[in-house]
């Protein structure tokens, strides 16, 4: 067992720093299990009172040839002792399990920071399927950085040798190998490991106990080693936030468990039609796994019976819910018209993934915006609300419930695939705090007259809810135009006038019924309005922060309600000198605030799969306020 | 549940809404609806409790002129939409009323899948093998050859059998009837309705004004009795004005054929006997075309399984009771959680 160490910095870094904040990347194959490995790494630093934000990076083929540049998997997480709302611009430390990892990760290391390889998986071979004409450990690929070279591979061997695995298998503990080494290195515990390896291997005691032992030999390799090595451990103390009961949530997890209980405080049961598409599958998973809480669930033939299952569900008293992301999404257009003209509550979650068609289906983007205001035919209007983090979907599917049902009308729900996958540390609400909106079902009248089930209250110009089996009430919907009064069908043409103007009506009245905007972060008025909505939080915010500091007037606005904005938004907006939207597309929001409001605006627009970094926010800021 | 049991007595009027009917005058739409708002008192369930969904298409305006609820959907969606609604209320009965091209063509996916789940709906398909609302293209039903504003030289295309589809597809009872046929038609609809999972009724429906007499080879009332085989379950499959001809298994080329009993030593025993719950004799049977054969009517297969929403909400409560009712704060700390003081 031998670890060449190739440390080219000129001063050798101390073996034991305090840090603020750390980011880590973990790179190798799809199969080399780095998804799981953040994710254990992600629990124990949860555990260990850091905030935190991750970000999985995967590539779309479930198994890639082994060894390619396109089969790199990676797991990224930000933690720290303050505020942690991005997944990291730029790892400090970048773990490495074989050449193609470090080929399409090294780019991102900052300057100085650490790379640990796995020179085991360094082989002609391996050299040669990554693209290498050289050999990036004997080059000067690695000068700019501080390069641990270990035979994670051979060392693995070592220590699971005993337990008489293959070598296939026993080479599929180097991921926990590499795991151990890290939770040494940020004095991270291995006991939630431990017991997840042994209830995972809970069939195969011979797997948990070689992957437990390559754990160990990989946290006491960092133990033993660090004064031959270059290695250094961190410190990072456990982030100060609101106390309260904390665990880590993804964003499906929260948006699932948001929609359960936006139906528990509306009073109704969940019917949730949907077609399996990544990165939107997760919600589905997640509440069939829900049985207990009554919720239904339907895996369709397709996107459209998923919509169109969740409309009959809604017809019938339940609330509806379909997911899915863009192009599922498209597919469905046709049948949210039929449930904005038949007036149905529903719900549609769509985690946004790059497009367009197929487009980059596990990387993220925000260019459903337009879709979501605009795209469908007629005149369509119906409420977008927008997550702006994993824990925020939760809250966000509560509003967009509460909208739904007391304005019978469908509810686009945006989500991405960023905020869908990556997990943060979240407060875990009581749901006493939340008031409770029960839907009330249509009757017909106690004394006998006729029941009117096209009756609508004239505040909210919701149509009245009736479910089949209620007597008295029977009517037929549909989506041809109907008239006002009667709900029959009609094609007179100032009826359809009305319809129109009263489905455009009761959307933008909704404006009245959500909360004004507020300034996220800073004055309400300045130099710089930072107008973001979305995934984009973090990386606005931390920027919005940086750039105060350097003592910029600059404020952060972020936008849950998309449609219709908040009544305040045009008069908040107007106190900022300028105003810079950073968005993960062309400039949809931008095109949209033009469209309602007087502005004007500076679009900041990336569509790489790769959220904002807060450096590129930051000089756009500095930019604009001339301080570049 | 839904079986009435107050003093009132529905009357097919109380099955019928204010809507003035506008179907084509001649159309064979009227005579089913008419059927319907007759059987419906016969059933007995409560209008409140009785959903019509259907998709676009002149068939599909059928629940407009019904007084229970309805849902006129979009083009082919019916079948998904009323998946959703039983899912969410086993107790309504819903009938579905689609055609040939909304069931077929566009819908084809949905019924196809709403068949292999037995999702506990009653399906009739009103087969004209014609788009009428859209002025008379040939359908997926049409036979090759048939000439439309869409096909002038005659269409290319091979037709779809809705009765071997729906039995491909996994359907577990499958009818069919024509529309002028009041006399088999309640039976059919009880049937339909007594059978819990996915009931597919074909009827064969006359549109007078783009595609009239396109089953005149066995609508017809003078030959009727020649070109028409009533299926009952136990009985022989005997047709023919003189009840003497009849449909006997070929073991030779493993179909079947006409035989004419009394002659070449046929005698009545060899006739084949219905059996509703066969598969294989289904098949058959969904086969048989004029001229050389008569076309199967009535309750073609009939073999009844748990349906889909039953099953579901079966599923449901197991779930529940072995795990308990769900808490959504308990669920939510249940993971690995820290506390911040």
């Amino acid at each position: 067992m031998s670890a060449t160490v190739a440390t080219k910095l000129t001063s050798e870094p101390p073996n034991f720093e305090e840090l603020e904040s750390a980011v880590v990347r973990f790179a190798g194959d799809s199969g080399d299990g780095m998804q799981m490995t953040g994710a254990q790494f992600t629990t124990s630093t949860a555990l260990a009172g850091a905030d935190l934000a991750t970000f999985p990076d995967f590539p779309a083929e479930i198994r890639a040839p082994a060894g390619t540049t396109f089969g790199v998997s990676a797991f990224q997480i930000n933690f720290g002792s303050g505020t942690v709302l991005t997944a990291g611009d730029e790892p400090d430390v970048l773990v490495t399990m074989n050449p193609a990892a470090l080929k399409m990760n090294i780019g991102e290391l900052r300057e100085g920071g650490m790379v640990v390889i796995d020179t085991g998986a360094f082989t002609p071979r391996n050299l040669q399927k990554a693209g290498f004409e050289t050999n990036p450990l004997e080059d000067d690929t690695l000068a700019r950085f501080q390069a641990i070279e270990l035979d994670i591979s051979a060392m693995t061997l070592e220590a699971v040798k005993s337990f008489g695995l293959s070598n296939k298998d026993a080479l599929r503990c180097k991921n926990m190998w590499t795991l151990g080494l890290m939770l040494w290195m940020f004095g991270r515990k291995r006991q939630t490991v431990i017991e997840w390896l042994t209830t995972k291997f809970e069939k195969h005691p011979e797997l948990a106990a070689a992957n437990i032992a390559a754990l160990n030999a990989g946290h006491a390799f960092g133990e033993t080693a660090e004064m031959s090595t270059g290695l250094k451990s961190y410190h990072i103390a456990p982030a100060k936030t609101e106390p309260g009961l904390y665990s880590t949530v993804t964003g499906s997890q929260a948006m699932s468990w948001g929609l359960v209980a936006g139906a528990q405080l509306a009073d109704l049961t969940i019917m949730l039609g949907s077609y399996p598409i990544t990165p939107a599958s997760p919600i589905l998973h997640q509440l069939s796994a829900m049985k207990e809480f009554g919720v239904i669930t339907f895996q369709a033939e397709d996107e459209i019976a998923a919509i169109c299952s969740a409309i009959g569900a809604s017809f019938a008293g339940l609330l509806g819910i379909t997911s899915s992301s863009g192009p599922g999404i498209a597919l469905k257009t046709e049948a949210m018209g039929l449930a904005i003209s038949t007036e149905l509550p529903l719900i549609i979650v769509n985690s946004q993934r790059g497009g367009p068609s197929t487009g980059l289906p596990t990387k993220t983007e925000q260019s459903d915006l337009y879709q979501a205001i605009y795209g469908r035919n007629g005149d369509a209007p119906l409420p977008v609300l927008s997550a702006a983090s994993p824990g925020d979907c939760f809250e966000t599917a509560i509003e967009a419930i509460r909208i739904a049902t007391k304005y019978m009308t469908p509810v686009m729900l945006l989500t991405d695939g960023y905020i869908a996958n990556a997990a943060e540390p979240w407060k875990i609400p009581d749901m006493a705090d939340f008031k409770p909106f029960p839907v009330q079902h249509a009757v017909a009248p106690e004394d006998g007259s006729e029941g009117k089930p096209f009756e609508r209250n004239m505040d909210t110009l919701a149509r009245v809810w009736v479910k089949p089996g209620t007597p008295g009430l029977e009517h037929r919907i549909g989506g041809l135009e109907r008239d006002f009064e009667t709900g029959h069908i009609s094609y007179d043409p100032e009826n359809h006038q009305k319809m129109t103007d009263l489905r455009h009506s009761k959307i933008a009245g909704i404006a009245r019924d959500i909360p004004a905007q507020e300034v996220t972060l800073g004055e309400d008025s300045g130099d710089v309005a930072v107008v973001g909505w979305g995934s984009t939080y973090g990386p606005i915010d931390l920027a919005v922060r940086r750039a105060r500091a350097d003592g910029i007037r600059v404020s952060h606005i972020h936008i849950r309600h998309l449609n219709p904005f908040p009544t305040n938004l045009e008069s908040l907006l107007a106190g900022f000198d300028q105003i810079l939207i950073p968005e993960m597309n062309m400039g949809q929001l931008y095109t949209v605030l033009k469209d309602r409001f007087q502005l004007k605006a500076t679009a900041m627009n990336k569509v790489s799969g790769q959220p904002f970094k807060i450096s590129e926010i930051h000089q756009a800021i500095n930019e604009l306020v001339g301080k570049a | 549940m839904n079986e009435q049991s107050d003093i009132k007595k529905l009357t097919p009027k109380d099955f019928a809404s204010d809507q003035e009917v506008r179907w084509c005058p001649g159309c064979g739409d009227y005579a089913i609806l008419k059927c319907m708002q007759r059987t419906l008192p016969e059933i007995g369930t409560d209008p409140a409790n009785i959903v019509f969904v259907s998709g676009i298409g002149c068939s599909s305006r059928f629940p407009y002129y019904m007084s229970t609820y309805g849902f006129h959907t979009i083009h082919g969606r019916a079948p998904a939409i009323a998946t959703g609604l039983k899912l969410a209320n086993p107790d309504l009965d819903v009938w579905v009323v689609t055609g040939d091209g909304d069931g077929l063509s566009i819908g084809g996916n949905h019924m196809l899948h709403v068949l292999r789940r037995n999702v506990d709906l009653n399906i009739l398909l009103f087969n004209n093998e014609i788009y009428g609302l859209t002025k008379g293209q040939y359908s997926p039903t049409s036979k090759p050859g048939t000439v439309s504003p869409s096909t002038p030289y005659g269409s290319v295309e091979g037709s779809v059998s809705a009765c071997a589809f729906a039995l491909g597809s996994g359907g577990r009872f499958i009818a069919r009837i024509i529309d002028t046929d009041q006399k088999h038609m309640p039976d059919i609809f009880k049937r339909a309705h007594a059978n819990k999972g996915a009931s597919f009724v074909e009827i064969f429906q006359n549109c007078p004004i783009y595609n009239d007499k396109v089953f005149a080879d066995f609508t017809e009332k003078a030959t009727a009795a020649e070109t028409r085989l009533y299926c009952q379950h136990g009985e022989r499959l005997i047709f023919g004005k003189e009840s003497d001809k009849g449909i006997r298994l070929n073991i030779d080329t493993l179909g079947l054929e006409v035989v004419s009993i009394g002659e070449n030593g046929v005698k009545e025993d060899d006739i084949l006997i219905h059996d509703e719950t066969n598969r294989m004799l289904a098949h058959m049977l969904v086969a048989l075309e004029p001229p050389d054969f008569p076309v199967a009517l009535g309750v073609i297969y009939a073999d009844p399984a748990p349906s889909f929403d039953y099953s579901v909400h079966k599923q449901i409560e197991m779930v529940t009771a072995e795990r308990g009712k769900g808490d959504l704060g308990a669920l939510m700390r249940g993971g690995r959680t820290w506390t911040v003081n």
